[in-house]
């Protein structure tokens, strides 16, 4: 996610603060991993200096300078940009299942058991988000069948994994 | 997992077509009302584990377990006879006679034990009711939706009301909508009426909709619930 | 993000990109170019279609063993029809062959009997019977230095030596020749070559004798040459000609109706392919050409493997003998007209009969879709060809054959309505199966499986019972006429053969040589009594008449009291005793009056068998002879005249006395009657022994009747054969559903019996539609033919029973299959 087309874009509703921005920043996307101020800061001073942003006016009072930034018209293109442009897909890589089997294969652990052990647990949390989608409403439908095909997704590459896990066996030792 | 209390039970299966052993000691168990999804890969064995279960295909070597009885010892019109009345089965395609309409078809396991056409209809007519297919009763397969033939199908499978419902990929060809919706009202109807469900599936999001998992990989099966 | 590279596009322009880009290739292609000439778009030249055909060719050989097993049905399937074509084709030739063989050699005389010379050769014909098989013989002296010969020899045999057939010679070297071998005494002094024989198992022999023996052989003639111009002289009867015809007809239709169904052998596989070739691309029309070439390669293929099979039974036929006759391998040619329309006509129909298959159905890239509520049958063009055929042959009613001009046309208008009404009778059947299944349904599940699946495929149920329709239609028709022919065809004899077995006319120059005639029969072995008359004339010897022409003669009959019990009524009879027998009072005209008890009567005639007045023999007929009735002897023959017991008259004052024997056989000696002909080779070499049966049949009749049984059966097992694999076929496209089937416990017999029901529902309705069509071209034949209607019940029993033993058949032969595809394999997908 980029923090700094996240900002331009709440400022394209009104020139803010900086802490406000972070406040904003927080409630809506931040829910389990707020921002820094500092992030905040170095991001605005990267934007200012590309000239995205304006200093709109600056607060004196007791503590921190408070900075209004505002967007400028090249801040409103970028962000079109970049709503425009699709994300390149990532691929999913550095696990931490991924680390756990190879870390197994290589103390010489069963990574096959290690395997069915996690697909049990994703079948369990499957098996729940099931149970829940059978209860609840269309919305909670479609954020269990979100999670569900997500889960799904690890699982095929449980699968996958464990019907390579020779190969991969064969290329961590050597 | 204790076989105590089981319905079906099988133990050190072995079968194998040609060279190839598809199944290679095999265990399982099922209680009534349970719904217990076989898992894995194309060829690990699944649909012979479940072949072997409901007495289409008799073990090299092993036993199955039905309600105290051996099926390997049972002669091949009491096994028939077993199947007619006590288990029902959903296939993946291919299942429904397609010059019947959809209400025969699924008549069509009563009428084979015997029952009155005009009862076999009323019951099937009750059950393609609650499967949401009651509209296609006059249909034949050929012109009704694959989800709508699928849950002819599930509907066919309960209409003897069996003891153990044997489903092979009974989502494979259908899309996720319909597939949850055949799923959900296959699990339903068998927890109401405390049928045991043996699910072959690969789809872990089909298994989601079993009580617990049973894992084949090179013709050995694993209960999960142990592992857990 | 809008680059500069973009900057061709309008700013505001949002949708840049690939549809820009394809704009833009559009643009540069103005001015469009203009549409080839030579590749015009519509109608695909022959280029095409020949490219389309040979690929459909190449799928028939490379499209994997699913093809390669439906491209050898069907070239099986063709081949066998195509056999039977051949083999049909061929019969002009052979009977064109066979006829101008048996001219060739024809010892008849036509016209003047030349005078005997040097250029001439004295014959006899001398036939004879071998227990069940006919030996046809000839006994011949040249009457000068340079006699003709017969063809297949080089010369005339010299006394006292023969030559035989090459199966006549076999059969003498055989064990089973051995007793024969005393009736020819002569020296074997060649072999007869194929040019002198009809057929290859023919039996004949040419015998030279001395002239003198022909002093003892009743008939005889001279011949200065071999042949006759044209013995065909005495036409079928006209009712035979209708059966020929019908005959062909019912033997064909069926042949070519398989041919029709071995060109949809597999076609629902086919079917399935031909949309994956629209999946990459291949147009609707296009597809139909890659099927018709497909089965165009079938045919053609069949073609082959038809010619080849004819070749083969060709070399097995030739030299066979079947029902006394037997062709040469070479005369087994096809006529050359209709073994080109055979080559055109089978393909051509493959073809047409695949496109005519896939005009019912869609072939989209995606899967197969049959058209989901079919076209209704519509009665009214199926009912139309029966009753043209009707309308055909109603007017030919009780004229057939009558007036020679029309013969031909007449000929060709019954078989065009014989076979209208045949074709239309299986016409009827598919709209017949389609509207009695759809009322079934409720039922046993058997039952109810059968019905739905009829109602949804008709069509191929109909397909393949309706060369069994045909069929069995035309048997009963032609059932009927030959009730009706037979009795017309077999004569009464008004011969006993309780009261004697055998009969030999002998001809001897006096008494002495006939009481020695007749004790060389009655030595023969198996010979209980001989029966010995011998007759003579008598003349009126007080006749004013001076032509010895007009002098009125009777028959004098001598022969022992046994003899004439068998020639009148007699009561009492002691040796020496005389009779005057007389017969319808119309016979005994007043020329015969003259012999009256007490009457004397002139016994000398002349060389010529003119009475000689001047040279009289008296002779009295005792005044005790009493009057009596004439009786039919065993040959059916009534005789009358003076009958005389030895005491009464002595034979040696007999001039040109004529012996008869009437042999009684012991029925516990086998081949008696073999020993009997074996014995009269001794008193003349002609053989001159005939047979007393109740009754004679036409032999030609005995050998179209026999033809059509054959045709007929191999026509029913060629259709029983096509109708397995159609079951098979069938079986075979829904194995997975047959294990569904099973693993929910169905029963091996539910299914049995729903295959049973598949089969017998069509085929009852096919022969209830069958035995009407049937019924009604066989009325019409018999009027055609001015017969009384008959309905010959126990053939219509057993034609129906054939039918029906063809479904069982069918139905027996498709469960093991059945029954090993009910196996769980078929649920394996993996």
């Amino acid at each position: 996610m980029s923090i700094g087309h996240t900002l331009l874009g709440l400022l394209e509703g009104g020139p803010r603060h900086g802490y406000d921005l972070k406040r904003a920043f927080d409630e809506r996307f931040g829910h389990d991993r707020p921002l820094h101020y500092g992030q905040v800061y170095s991001t605005m001073s990267r934007l200012l200096k590309n000239g995205l942003v304006e200093v709109d006016g600056i607060e004196h009072g007791g503590g921190p300078e408070r900075k209004r930034y505002a967007i400028t018209d090249a801040g409103i293109t970028d962000v079109e940009g970049w709503l425009t442009e699709p994300e390149k897909p990532e691929p999913y890589l550095q696990s931490v299942l991924y680390t756990k089997v190879v870390i197994a294969l290589l103390t010489g652990r069963d990574a096959a058991d290690l395997l069915d052990v996690q697909r049990a647990e994703h079948l369990r949390l499957m098996r729940e988000l099931t149970q829940r989608k059978r209860g609840g409403d269309l919305s909670d439908q479609l954020i269990c069948d979100h999670a569900l095909f997500h889960l799904e997704a690890d699982l095929r590459w449980l699968e996958l994994t464990a019907a390579r896990l020779g190969q991969l066996a064969k290329a961590v030792r050597s | 997992m204790t076989p105590a209390g089981s319905l079906l039970m099988a133990d050190d299966l072995h079968k194998s077509y040609g060279p190839t052993p598809a199944l290679d000691g095999a265990e399982f168990s099922i209680h009534p009302g349970e719904v217990v999804a076989v898992m894995g890969p194309s060829g690990s064995g699944k649909s012979t584990l479940l072949h072997c279960l409901a007495g289409i295909v008799r073990p090299d070597s092993g036993s199955v377990h039905y309600g105290g009885r051996e099926l390997s010892t049972m002669s091949d019109s009491e096994r028939s006879s077993l199947r007619r009345g006590e288990f029902g089965f959903v296939f993946q395609f291919g299942q429904l006679v397609p010059e019947l309409t959809c209400g025969e078809n699924v008549a069509l396991p009563l009428r084979l034990n015997g029952v009155k056409r005009k009862e076999a209809e009323a019951r099937s007519l009750s059950w393609m009711e609650r499967l949401e297919v009651a509209d296609v009763a006059h249909k034949r397969p050929g012109e009704v939706s694959g989800g709508q033939g699928q849950r002819v199908a599930v509907a066919r499978s309960l209409v003897t009301g069996p003891r153990v419902l044997f489903a092979d990929e009974p989502t494979g060809a259908l899309d996720s909508l319909n597939g949850e919706r055949v799923m959900e009202l296959l699990t339903e109807a068998a927890r109401e009426t405390r049928t045991a469900v043996v699910l072959v599936t690969h789809e872990a999001r089909v298994a989601a909709y079993s009580d617990r998992e049973v894992v084949v990989r090179d013709g050995k099966a694993r209960d999960m619930a142990g592992a857990r | 993000m809008s680059g500069p590279d973009d900057g061709h596009a309008g700013p505001d322009d949002g949708h840049t990109g690939t549809s820009g880009r394809t704009g833009q290739a559009t643009l540069t292609a103005v001015p469009p170019r203009p549409p080839a000439p030579e590749e015009p778009p519509q109608r695909p030249g022959i280029t095409r279609w020949a490219a389309d055909l040979a690929m459909g060719g190449r799928f028939a050989v490379t499209g994997g063993r699913e093809s390669w097993a439906r491209t050898i049905m069907t070239a099986v399937g063709v081949g066998l029809g195509v056999t039977l074509l051949l083999f049909a084709a061929s019969v002009p030739t052979m009977d064109s062959a066979r006829t101008e063989r048996s001219n060739a050699i024809a010892a008849f005389g036509f016209g003047e009997e030349p005078e005997p010379g040097p250029g001439t050769v004295h014959v006899a014909q001398a036939n004879t019977d071998f227990r069940d098989m006919d030996i046809s013989g000839v006994v011949l002296a040249p009457d000068g230095s340079r006699p003709p010969h017969p063809p297949g020899i080089s010369g005339v045999p010299a006394a006292g030596e023969m030559y035989v057939s090459p199966a006549l010679k076999k059969l003498l070297d055989s064990d089973e020749g051995k007793l024969l071998r005393d009736r020819f005494p002569y020296r074997v002094a060649g072999v007869i070559g194929d040019s002198g024989l009809s057929g290859p198992t023919e039996l004949r022999y040419y015998a030279g004798i001395t002239p003198k023996q022909f002093d003892s052989v009743p008939s005889s003639y001279h011949l200065d040459s071999w042949g006759a111009q044209d013995t065909s002289g005495d036409e079928l009867d006209p009712a035979l000609v209708l059966l020929v015809v019908i005959g062909c007809v019912v033997l064909l239709l069926p042949v070519l109706i398989f041919i029709a169904t071995a060109a949809r052998f597999g076609g629902e596989r086919r079917d399935r392919r031909l949309a994956a070739l629209r999946l990459v691309g291949a147009d609707i029309h296009m597809t139909r050409r890659i099927a018709a070439g497909e089965s165009l390669f079938g045919s053609v293929l069949g073609l082959a493997v038809g010619a080849t099979l004819f070749l083969l039974l060709r070399e097995a036929v030739g030299g066979a003998s079947m029902m006394g006759l037997s062709f040469f391998t070479s005369d087994i040619t096809p006529s050359f007209p209709l073994a080109l329309a055979i080559v055109v006509t089978v393909p051509a129909s493959a073809v047409a009969v695949t496109l005519i298959a896939l005009r019912a159905i869609a072939i989209e890239p995606l899967g197969v879709v049959r058209n989901a509520t079919p076209k209704r049958r519509r009665l009214w063009w199926r009912l139309l060809l029966p009753l043209l055929g009707i309308g055909l042959l109603a007017p030919l009613a009780g004229g057939f054959g009558v007036g020679s001009s029309g013969g031909d046309f007449q000929s060709y208008q019954a078989a065009a309505g014989a076979a209208l009404l045949l074709i239309g009778t299986t016409a009827l059947l598919p709209w017949l199966v389609e509207s009695v299944v759809e009322r079934f349904g409720k039922g046993p599940v058997p039952w109810l499986l059968a019905t739905r699946r009829l109602q949804l495929s008709s069509g191929t149920a109909a397909r393949a019972v309706s060369g069994i329709t045909v069929a069995v239609a035309g048997a009963i028709a032609l059932q009927m006429l030959f009730g009706s022919v037979e009795g017309q065809s077999t004569e009464e004899t008004n011969q006993d053969p309780n009261r004697a077995q055998l009969m030999m006319n002998i001809k001897v120059d006096n008494g002495a040589q006939a009481r020695d005639a007749f004790d060389r029969l009655g030595a023969a072995k198996g010979v209980r009594s001989v029966l010995e008359i011998t007759e003579g004339s008598i003349s009126d010897a007080h006749s004013k008449a001076k032509d010895p022409a007009d002098i009125p003669t009777n028959s004098l009959t001598v022969a022992g009291c046994p003899a004439l019990r068998e020639l009148a009524h007699i009561t009492s009879c002691r040796d020496g005793d005389a009779f005057i027998v007389t017969r319808d009072p119309e016979y005994t005209g007043p020329d015969n009056a003259f012999a009256k008890p007490g009457a004397q009567v002139n016994v000398a005639f002349d060389d010529e068998g003119m009475p000689t007045p001047g040279k009289q023999k008296l002779w009295t007929v005792p005044r005790s002879a009493k009057k009596v009735e004439s009786r039919e002897d065993p040959n059916g023959a009534l005789h009358s005249g003076i009958f005389a017991t030895p005491g009464a008259f002595d034979i040696s004052d007999l001039a040109n006395p004529q012996a008869v024997a009437m042999l009684r056989l012991d029925p516990k000696v086998p081949d008696a009657d073999e020993y009997v002909r074996n014995a009269s080779v001794t008193i003349t070499p002609t053989l001159d022994v005939t047979q007393i049966t109740s009754s004679s049949q036409s032999s030609e009749f005995q050998t179209i009747r026999n033809v059509l049984f054959i045709g007929a059966t191999s026509t029913l097992l060629l259709i029983g054969a096509s109708m397995i694999v159609t079951t098979l076929e069938q079986l075979r496209d829904r194995k997975r559903l047959l294990s569904v089937l099973v693993a929910f416990g169905t029963r091996r017999s539910t299914l049995s019996w729903s295959i049973l029901w598949q089969t017998a529902v069509p085929v009852v309705l096919g022969l209830a539609l069958s035995i009407a069509g049937g019924l009604a071209l066989g009325v019409l034949l018999l009027k055609m033919v001015g017969e009384g209607i008959a309905v010959d019940w126990a053939g219509l029993a057993a034609m129906t029973g054939i039918g029906a033993g063809v479904i069982l058949v069918v139905t027996l032969a498709s469960l093991p299959p059945l029954w090993r595809m009910m196996r769980p394999e078929g649920l394996r997908t993996e």
